[in-house]
């Protein structure tokens, strides 16, 4: 028997979830975040769940991890003081950024002027120059070198990173800058922009140079104080942390390369519902994960996530792969409003947060929110979290009655109009990330978790044309489930940037082979035997010119047998998918990249005894809730009584500690044989 | 002669009342769908202008031709009355003519498409986008001659037609406009995108009337036209007051040596509507700085600044136009007559936004901002790539370039922004991998934001390296009269190109030309103005001031004008500073709501000392023949 432990820390709440690896059997706990220090609330979390399971802290082979300490490092701008060493002539390379001022015409007006990750007092010019063909145009002046490293040591910089124009074809001046600087700065850590991205576009490759030097030391101490406290307990097994690409990686090696763990949160929701697709036999599936303030959607089709190149944190836009996770404003904190000037109703992207929250929670929150709405309408009975606090129905009312106020309309119609509202926000975002991008969205099936998202997925569900909606098991630690069940992942990408016609297949092979080799030592190195490793590729084309390119996956197998054509004509089908047309032009090749992934877990669920259909057992009482214009009579059941089998006519509420799903009416819940519950039409 | 519309089912729609909820999430959808609408675009397109800079704008419109979602005002009914043809399902509209449209687009660079959307018979909605192509042949590369007299020098003038009809594809037509440009490939995928951008809106459309219901999407339409109607008409009767103001500004010169021209607008309520009357603007120029401003076009830029501070979530629509009176002269700059040149009309454009800014925020100094990066500069650069291994290939460049963004109410303006929405710089290794040029330098120009307790923004210095001979042509402004500061606040700094040859002799060049010759390792400092100043000056943090010297964005010399002394290593002569300080309260006498610098004639006078260039003359307008 071996266990794994899940573990996901959230703003509020820090969820665990501990699988027994044989039969599938597993136990959840949430306890509240600690802020201050994580790894407090994580220990006491460790502590119940292993008294839960009956078992010690020594017992857990694997502890993985999804955690925000390197998102936060970089929006609270609490990461390292970072110098930085660049090209002479673009000492603003961060300052000026890609000019870029969102919020359309007159945005400019009321757009606050971003700080540069790396103050421009720590960054310094040097004099040398290697050309777009790598050859060196003028030499490193290993003098002016030494003379900048020193300022930046006078300054007190904590990290130093280097990256100069064009090192994305030759890393030769920036190796060379390395090495004085571990002289002139014994003990500080040194990035190279070519080591860590050896990518074209300057300001991309710098920023994200910088953002991983700003927040190693920040992640650093965080692992180490982890590992430490962990091993107090008795805890010797491993520590991975989860990777903004849904992969594993060893926590050591996340302290060295932490930009690529700052989307570690919303992959543990998409990682999850993959385990739960796996289970329930469904493949294709879009995730609805609404929090408090805020809603992410991703697509998986046939089990593998959408993933992207980038990574959007704050304003910044760091180069590392992620997956395609869309956020919306819109969660169950988001606040309604009406604003005079229009007399239309909004809600978000402005949110009542953790405190006060919604006026419901009773913690001196006053507007009203999605939540409230919730309320009203009834889909939230009174009792949240098993009963430990009650609602304050009495006052959601009340709030929402000053939006049915400022419309003209009565209380319930304002509510379920919150509701509309929310909902077609929540649509809006997953639009974007189907139909937008060629997929019918008649394919998938939506999948609700997080705090609220069982309460929105009916109505999502009927919106998009998704079925069925489903409220996986345990929606509520559905990222801790996601840490737990995915798999050890390592990448590297290169810049190619050839037109096709000029290529062979062997030109790909060769670099291909000798990337496979790079990334599968990584992952020899974290650990994972030899014969688990497997390797994929990818070949990002596009027709020469156009700025966006379309990423095929490849074998090298593949890649020998059909060549170069090949791989065109699967772009040329994929671009004609996305955008309806193909083109003469030229294709060029982009960007080659290499995947080494680790042994992926049979994990299976552990299954629910089996009901008769009928789910009277798990019934609660009577209630009732505001439903297509009128009061209509619904159910609420306990989800921990349900069989498998059981099968719930909407309306109906299920209850469980930390969510609650809503079947609306006109639709039916099926509870499948792990305890995921399926909600159709009718 | 108006156009024609075919339908096949002739019941009109029905108005229906409409709950706000549906109201609201109809809004959204279209939201929704204008964002698609970018997003296919710079997906697809390949010319860097729009790739890399995002110079496209979209639009959905209702049946009747009214903008419902964009950003630019609806110019389909201007089209409608003037198209002599018929309408029909399956029917593409393509065109680049600013005159057969009422300016909706203002220069023939701008390929617009427009697409009426038919559902079960009847027509249903528009959609359109037009996106800036990098050539379109005509007398020099760019297809912006900066010394054109007409329009027939700008390259190819496409007039209203159709690329297809009824579901049926105009081959030849496309053969015959992609026979004008140098950049064929570019123009076609820039194409290809604006069609494809239009075709995603149509489907959306669609699916929203589905859903909804042809009468429900429809009414909603209507609906929201009222929202913004009922909004705007409160606004204007809370912000504008029926005593005239009046703001003037100028385009420093037509790059043919004229200059400068004035645009000034007049503003004032009658009853519940606005006037905005640009009586007392130039008269059109003989080169090609002219602007045809589309009226629709103007109203919809007032009132995105209006609104914007007050429900900022709005879709902004037509819905307000008739509250709107804009009046502009004939046969002036702003609405020349046929063939006036129009392709240089980017600086006119920007130089709206500051006048707009100068005159709501007249009367309301404390949210008024100071004139800033309101234009764009090109560089065009051209030639063959006669490096070795390359073949002696064709090149052309067309770049746009940034500067710094206005003091404003709520801070100091960033340093080397757009404030063109959704533009962005183009990546310097991609310039060098794909042109031969190397970019010695992109940095701030220190000092060139003006001086402000909100400091303007910097402008950049960007110094291009030429690595083989070739043409270069530059389209700029604000290099003669200076972007005023406001409350006190200074002027920013000028622009400025200087050609510096290998030999290291520097020669100044002016902000407008046309057909440079350059040789290879010749180097073009292409620097762009600051933004103005906000408030005070000697009320700014000397510390900060400090902080910024140390930073490169001021220098120890520009500190002083915040009454700051300090060396160049940052450090604060305390005592000094509040020496300076006090002479230069004593001595400045009131602070002025705007500061235009010294003014025209002293700008004349000292042109060619602070410039280089000599002063452009006061322009002359002999008496216009149009040409037919």
């Amino acid at each position: 028997m071996g266990y794994r432990l899940g573990v996901d820390v959230g703003g509020t709440f820090t969820d665990l979830l501990l699988l027994e690896t044989q039969s599938g059997s597993f136990w959840r706990h949430k306890t509240p975040s600690t802020p201050h220090d994580s790894s407090e609330g994580i220990l006491n979390g460790v502590g119940a769940i292993c008294a839960a399971a009956g078992i010690t802290a020594a017992q857990i082979e694997t502890f993985l991890h999804g955690t925000t300490v390197a998102t936060n490092a970089v929006l609270e701008g609490k990461g390292a003081r970072v110098g930085l060493v660049t090209t002479e002539g673009y000492r603003h390379i961060m300052q000026i950024a890609r000019s870029f001022v969102p919020g359309g015409l007159a945005g400019w007006i009321i757009w606050p002027k971003p700080q540069p990750l790396a103050a421009l007092e720590d960054t310094v010019t040097v004099k040398g120059r290697i050309d777009a063909e790598g050859n060196e145009v003028r030499p490193l002046d290993e003098a002016d070198v030494r003379a900048q490293l020193g300022l930046l040591r006078a300054n007190g910089v904590e990290a130093v990173t280097v990256s100069l124009i064009n090192a994305y074809v030759s890393g030769a001046h920036e190796a060379r800058i390395g090495e004085i600087a571990a002289e002139v700065l014994p003990g500080v850590p040194v990035s190279l922009s070519h080591e860590v991205l050896p990518e074209m576009q300057e300001y991309e490759r710098t920023l994200t140079t910088v953002a991983n030097a700003a927040v190693r030391p920040v992640v650093g101490r965080y692992v180490a104080n982890l590992r430490d406290r962990l091993a107090n307990e008795g805890m010797a097994g491993k520590l991975s942390l989860l990777r903004s690409d849904g992969g594993l990686m060893s926590a050591d090696k996340a302290g060295e390369h932490p930009v690529n763990i700052l989307m570690s949160g919303p992959a543990g929701g998409v990682t999850g519902a993959i385990w739960v697709g796996r289970n329930a036999g469904i493949r294709n599936i879009l995730t609805l994960d609404v929090g408090g303030t805020s809603t992410d959607v991703a697509l998986i089709e046939n089990l593998e996530p959408r993933r992207q190149r980038t990574t959007e944190v704050g304003h910044l836009s760091v180069r590392a792969s992620a997956l395609d996770v869309k956020t919306v404003g819109a969660g169950g904190g988001s606040i309604a409003y009406v604003p005079e000037l229009t007399r239309a109703l909004r809600v978000g992207p402005q949110s009542a947060g953790a405190v006060p929250g919604p006026v419901a929670y009773g913690k001196g929150g006053t507007a009203p929110t999605v939540t409230d709405a919730n309320v009203v309408l009834g889909y939230l009975p009174e009792n949240l979290l098993g009963g430990t606090f009650k609602l304050d129905r009495e006052g959601a009312k009340a709030a929402v009655q000053t939006i049915a106020d400022a419309l003209g309309i009565d209380l319930m119609a304002a509510a379920r109009g919150i509701i509309d509202i929310v909902n077609e926000n929540m649509f809006g975002a997953l639009r974007m990330i189907s139909v937008q991008q060629g997929y019918d969205p008649r394919d998938f099936a939506v999948m609700g978790f997080g705090g609220a998202g069982p309460l929105h997925v009916n109505a999502v569900a009927r919106l998009m044309g998704s079925w069925p909606a489903i409220s996986p098991v345990s929606p509520g630690v559905l990222c801790a489930l996601g840490d737990a069940t995915t798999r050890m992942r390592t990448e590297t990408a290169r810049s190619f940037s050839r037109l096709a016609s000029q290529t062979q297949a062997s030109d790909l092979t060769a670099i291909l082979a000798e990337m496979a080799a790079q990334t599968r030592a990584e992952l020899l190195a974290d650990g994972v035997p030899e014969d688990e490793i497997t390797s994929e590729f990818e070949v990002d084309v596009r027709y020469a010119g156009q700025a966006f390119e379309v990423p095929l996956t490849i074998t090298a197998d593949v890649l020998e047998a059909d060549g170069i054509a090949g791989l065109l004509a699967r772009f040329d089908e994929e671009h004609k998918r996305l955008f309806t047309f193909n083109m003469d032009t030229p294709h060029e090749i982009v960007n080659l990249r290499a995947v080494a992934l680790g042994r992926a877990l049979d994990l299976p669920a552990a299954p629910l005894p089996q009901g008769d259909g009928n789910p009277i057992a798990a019934k609660l009482r009577d209630h009732e809730v505001w439903m297509e214009g009128r009061l209509q009579p619904a159910v609420i059941y306990d989800r921990a009584k349900l069989r498998a089998g059981d099968v719930i006519p909407g309306p109906a509420i299920v209850c469980e500690m930390d969510s609650t799903t809503l079947i609306e009416s006109g639709c039916t819940g099926t509870v499948d044989a792990v305890g995921n519950i399926l909600i159709n039409l009718a | 002669m108006p156009a024609t519309i075919v339908q096949t089912n002739h019941t009109p729609f029905n108005r229906i009342a409409i709950d706000p909820v549906t109201l609201d999430i109809i809004e959204n959808a279209l939201r929704n769908a204008r964002i698609e609408m970018d997003a296919t675009l710079v997906r697809t397109a390949m010319s860097p202008g729009i790739r890399e800079q995002g110079d496209a704008f979209p639009l959905i419109a209702d049946h009747t031709g009214k903008m419902i979602v964009g950003q630019f005002g609806s110019f389909i009914d201007g089209f409608l009355q003037n198209f002599d043809g018929t309408l029909e399902d399956g029917d593409m509209i393509f065109l680049s003519d600013p005159y057969s449209v009422g300016g909706a687009v203002s220069h023939s660079n701008d390929w617009l498409v427009l697409l009426p959307v038919f559902k079960d018979g009847r027509l249903i909605a528009y959609t359109s986008m037009f996106g800036h192509q990098s050539d379109i042949g005509g007398k020099v590369v760019g297809s912006m001659p900066i010394n054109a007299h007409s329009i027939f020098e700008e390259g190819v003038r496409i007039p209203p037609v159709k690329i297809w009809r009824k579901g049926e594809y105009n081959e030849d037509l496309i053969k015959l406009v992609m026979h004008q440009t140098r950049k064929p490939d570019w123009c076609a995928a820039d194409l290809n995108a604006l069609i494809a951008s239009c075709r995603v809106a149509a489907r959306r459309v669609i699916e929203m009337a589905t859903r909804f219901g042809d009468d429900v999407y429809v009414s909603a339409t209507q609906a929201l036209l009222e929202r913004n109607h009922r909004a705007m008409k409160s606004l204007i009767g809370m912000a504008i007051a029926e005593d005239p103001v009046s703001f003037e500004d100028y385009i420093c010169d037509d790059g043919m040596g004229a200059g400068p021209y004035r645009i000034k607008c007049t503003m004032w309520r009658e009853g519940e509507k606005v006037v905005l009357d640009f009586a007392g603007t130039d008269p059109q120029s003989q080169a090609s700085i002219n602007f045809y401003l589309n009226e629709n076009m103007f109203k919809m830029f007032f009132g995105i600044y209006m609104i914007m501070v007050f429900d900022p979530q709005i879709l902004f629509n037509d819905g307000f136009y008739d509250l709107i009176d804009v009046r502009i002269p004939e046969g002036s700059l702003l609405k020349p007559k046929f063939p006036a040149a129009l392709s240089g009309r980017t600086h006119a454009l920007g130089r709206i936004f500051d006048i707009l800014g100068g005159l709501l925020g007249q009367k309301t100094p404390e949210f008024l901002n100071a004139a800033g990066f309101s234009s764009s500069p090109h560089l065009f650069y051209s030639g063959n790539d006669t490096r070795p291994g390359k073949g002696g290939a064709w090149f052309q460049l067309f770049q746009i370039g940034f500067g710094g963004v206005p003091g404003r109410p709520m801070g100091d303006g960033p340093d080397g922004h757009s404030l063109w929405p959704g533009f962005t710089n183009v990546p310097n290794e991609f310039l060098e991998r794909y042109f031969p040029m190397r970019i010695e330098r992109y940095e701030c120009a220190p000092d060139s934001g003006g001086a402000g307790v909100h400091r303007g923004g910097d402008g950049i210095h960007m110094t291009y390296r030429f690595l083989v001979a070739g043409t270069i042509s530059i389209h700029d402004d604000r290099w003669f009269v200076p972007p005023w500061g406001v409350n006190g606040g200074h002027p920013g700094a000028r622009a400025r190109k200087i050609l510096e040859k290998a030999d290291g002799t520097q020669i100044i060049i002016g902000n407008k030309v046309e057909d440079v010759e350059v040789e290879a390792e010749d180097q073009l400092h292409f620097i762009t103005w600051g933004g103005g100043g906000w408030g005070d000056p000697l009320e700014r943090d000397s510390a900060l001031v400090a902080k910024e010297i140390v930073q490169g964005l001021v220098t120890a010399e520009g500190a002083r004008a915040y009454g700051v002394v300090a060396d160049p290593a940052g450090t604060v002569d305390a005592a000094a500073t509040e020496a300076l300080r006090a002479e230069l309260r004593a001595t400045r006498g009131d602070l002025p709501l705007f500061d235009f610098g010294p003014g025209i004639e002293q700008l004349r006078a000292a042109s060619l000392a602070e410039t280089g260039l000599p002063a452009p003359t006061q322009p002359v307008w002999p008496i216009l023949q149009a040409a037919e």
